[in-house]
């Protein structure tokens, strides 16, 4: 009589190293399969790890090599991958690494993964135009106020309560952390004007008027809200930062 | 610069004027990720069709975090801090032989 | 302002691969292959890697599909599993391939996906009526969605199943005689199996349908042990193609002549010039296969 294996069993003992491997594998001649079914179990486990160290670079770099392989160990087997496109992968990264007590001290690494998801998102975003200084520059001065603008795909931006943005920036450069104050709050901004991804740390109020931009509001709506979120708010340093990142690809048409 | 909390519509006129002018300098905003080759930007999370190292334990260990039995401790460059709630972050690289 | 996109022009669009050594594409080398003066006889890429909206390995691949021939290989549609194909990443793989009219288009006898986890490993199927039944549907929804033929990899596998009732070349056959696809011979896998399982890599290649292959596959694999301490091998892709695989190279190419053949390297990717002397390698060999008098039309007759 031979056993059958489905791939519910097979899986089953794939993710689980205290399942056996499934009944009715085999090796050639009578011989023992467990350990051949374990170069499965290593393809996988190890395959996903590797690529969680390549989108968390930075985070790997801060934990340490062996640490991140531990510790992605367990990432993996509580989240396992659903889609087969591995740069999907680790989404839910961020809320392990608030919750894993060895970390705990690190508090600023669940943004340090979030700015690195955002790199990859704005990695494989869509390519578009930027709205540039020159675009902005003819729009007509009475229009100004009223102005509306699609976000780039790629724009991505990150409120941290500590300096995530310039630990990430710095970690992936390989500088020396020494002169950062990880407890300095930091807002961020990922694009990706032509095809190099960029990260920046943001003015203070220009997290408050960028989202307010992404949001459809006006650009003199967005001014008031970041300016009564921020008294620092500046508004030319936040339109040139804006410029810069190509945060935005055209005007939005009105609704 | 104003530092209004209401901005009128020539404020922002004269804030886009200024943007363009150049006038301002963007001195808080740090410098972009610095440009990579045309082409030889490293791809993250690529899939391929490479086995991996065949029989290592990295698949098959049951050793899991359980409290205290988590043995392993960041030892990268993870950057010194203090955190409100009593952890404190170490001064330096942390060594191995901490307990977590 | 930063560089903007460009309109695709792909002087390469639908280029048949030619009979030569052609190399997985590596986006740290894309710099290197378009200044080389050897010119490689087609590149090969992952088509997960390209089923992102936009970005670098668009602009990269763009810029290959300009210059040389392109070969697509996917490693994630599950073409074994139980369950039915995931749709959504059909038509990802339908939009690769439209958009950049690849040579050839080929995909694994394996599977990755069950109840919507991937596990990203190709996994081995049970060689029975019922999974054949089921792989020939799977390969004629997708020749149907792509509108095209796509060839199947025969796999590396590391265990085997009680419930097999024929041959590993038998089921291969059987698949290709249904549904008509074409076959890609993945040397290495055979001479990774033949060791794995305790058979003769030449008697498999005899039993093989090679009158069906349109693409062959060399890469290295790193040794291993099992259970008992005897040598396992691992399709590793992390070295040279292994003196043996060559042999069973010569071999094949002796029998069928020139086919585009493609040397693998996915892990511990060395420098350019390391990967163009195992394309220069099977260059050789082709030439050598090809005879003084022997054409790709000729072959396709003795095919």
């Amino acid at each position: 009589m031979q056993t059958t294996v489905s791939n519910r069993e097979f899986t089953t003992a794939l993710s689980d190293p205290d399942t056996p491997a499934p009944k009715g594998i085999k090796g050639p001649d009578r011989k023992k399969s467990a350990k051949r079914f374990d170069i499965y179990r290593n393809n996988v486990v190890v395959g996903l790890i590797d690529a969680l160290g390549e989108i968390f670079p930075a985070v790997a770099r801060l934990v340490g090599e062996q640490f991140f392989r531990d510790m992605a160990r367990l990432y993996i087997r509580a989240n396992p991958p659903n889609s087969p496109l591995l740069f999907r992968y680790g989404r839910s990264m961020p809320d392990f690494l608030a919750t894993f007590e060895p970390v705990a001290h690190l508090a600023y690494l669940p943004d340090v993964a979030r700015i690195e998801l955002a790199w990859l998102d704005a990695f494989h975003a869509a390519d578009t135009s930027c709205f540039s200084a020159a675009d902005l520059g003819a729009v007509p001065e009475s229009e100004l106020d009223d102005l509306r603008l699609t976000p780039h795909p790629a724009s991505r931006i990150i409120r941290s309560r500590w300096a995530a943005v310039s630990i990430v920036s710095t970690t992936r450069s390989g500088a020396s952390l020494a002169d950062i104050d990880p407890t300095a709050p930091e807002d961020g901004l990922v694009t990706r004007p032509g095809y190099n991804v960029q990260l920046r740390r943001l003015p203070p109020g220009t997290a408050t008027f960028l989202q307010s931009l992404i949001d459809g509001a006006r650009l003199a709506d967005a001014a008031e809200a970041a300016g009564r979120d921020c008294t620092e708010f500046d508004l030319p340093l936040a339109l040139r930062a804006m410029l810069e990142a190509g945060a935005f690809s055209q005007r939005r048409e009105e609704a | 610069m104003s530092k209004k909390t209401i901005i009128g519509a020539s404020a922002v006129a004269g804030a886009v004027a200024m943007a363009l002018s150049g006038a301002t300098v963007v001195a808080t905003t740090t410098g972009a990720a610095a440009a990579e080759k045309c082409y030889g930007v490293s791809l993250a999370g690529d899939n391929d069709c490479a086995a991996g190292p065949g029989t290592t334990c990295a698949g098959t260990s049951t050793v899991d975090y359980q409290g205290n039995a988590w043995t392993s401790v960041p030892d990268g460059t993870c950057l010194t801090m203090d955190v409100p709630g009593d952890r404190k972050g170490s001064l330096e690289p942390l060594d191995r032989d901490l307990p977590a | 302002m930063p560089d903007t996109p460009q309109p695709t022009q792909c002087s390469y669009g639908g280029a048949a691969i030619p009979p030569r050594a052609g190399a997985g594409l590596k986006t740290a080398h894309v710099d290197a292959i378009l200044s080389d003066s050897y010119r490689i006889g087609f590149l090969e890429v992952h088509a997960e890697n390209y089923m992102g909206d936009g970005g670098p390995p668009h602009r990269a691949l763009d810029a290959i599909r300009e210059n040389f021939p392109l070969s697509v290989h996917g490693v994630g549609l599950s073409i074994g599993s139980e369950g039915g194909l995931d749709e959504t990443h059909v038509a990802r793989l339908k939009k690769v391939v439209d958009r950049y009219e690849p040579g050839l288009v080929s995909e694994h006898l394996a599977w990755s996906t069950h109840d919507n986890s991937y596990y990203n490993d190709l996994l081995p199927v049970p060689y029975d009526e019922a999974t054949l039944a089921r792989v020939c549907r799977h390969i004629e929804h997708v020749q149907e969605a792509l509108g095209r033929q796509i060839l199947l990899e025969n796999p590396s596998t590391y265990v085997q199943f009680e419930q097999s009732t024929m041959s590993e070349t038998d089921f291969i056959r059987q698949i290709a005689v249904r549904t008509g696809c074409g076959l890609l011979l993945d040397i290495n896998n055979v001479f990774v199996s033949a060791t794995n399982h305790g058979y003769e890599p030449l008697a498999y290649l005899e039993d093989f349908p090679l009158g069906r292959v349109q693409e062959i596959h060399l890469a290295g694999h790193a040794p291993d042990v099992d259970d008992e301490g005897d040598v396992i091998l691992i399709d590793s892709h992390d070295r040279p193609v292994d003196d043996r695989v060559w042999g069973l190279y010569e071999t094949v190419t002796g029998r069928i002549g020139p086919v585009p053949t493609l040397i693998e390297w996915d892990a511990d990717i060395p420098e350019w010039p390391i990967l163009r002397k195992e394309a220069m390698m099977a260059d050789r060999i082709l030439e050598a296969s090809a005879g003084p008098d022997a054409s790709p039309r000729q072959r396709a007759a003795r095919g």
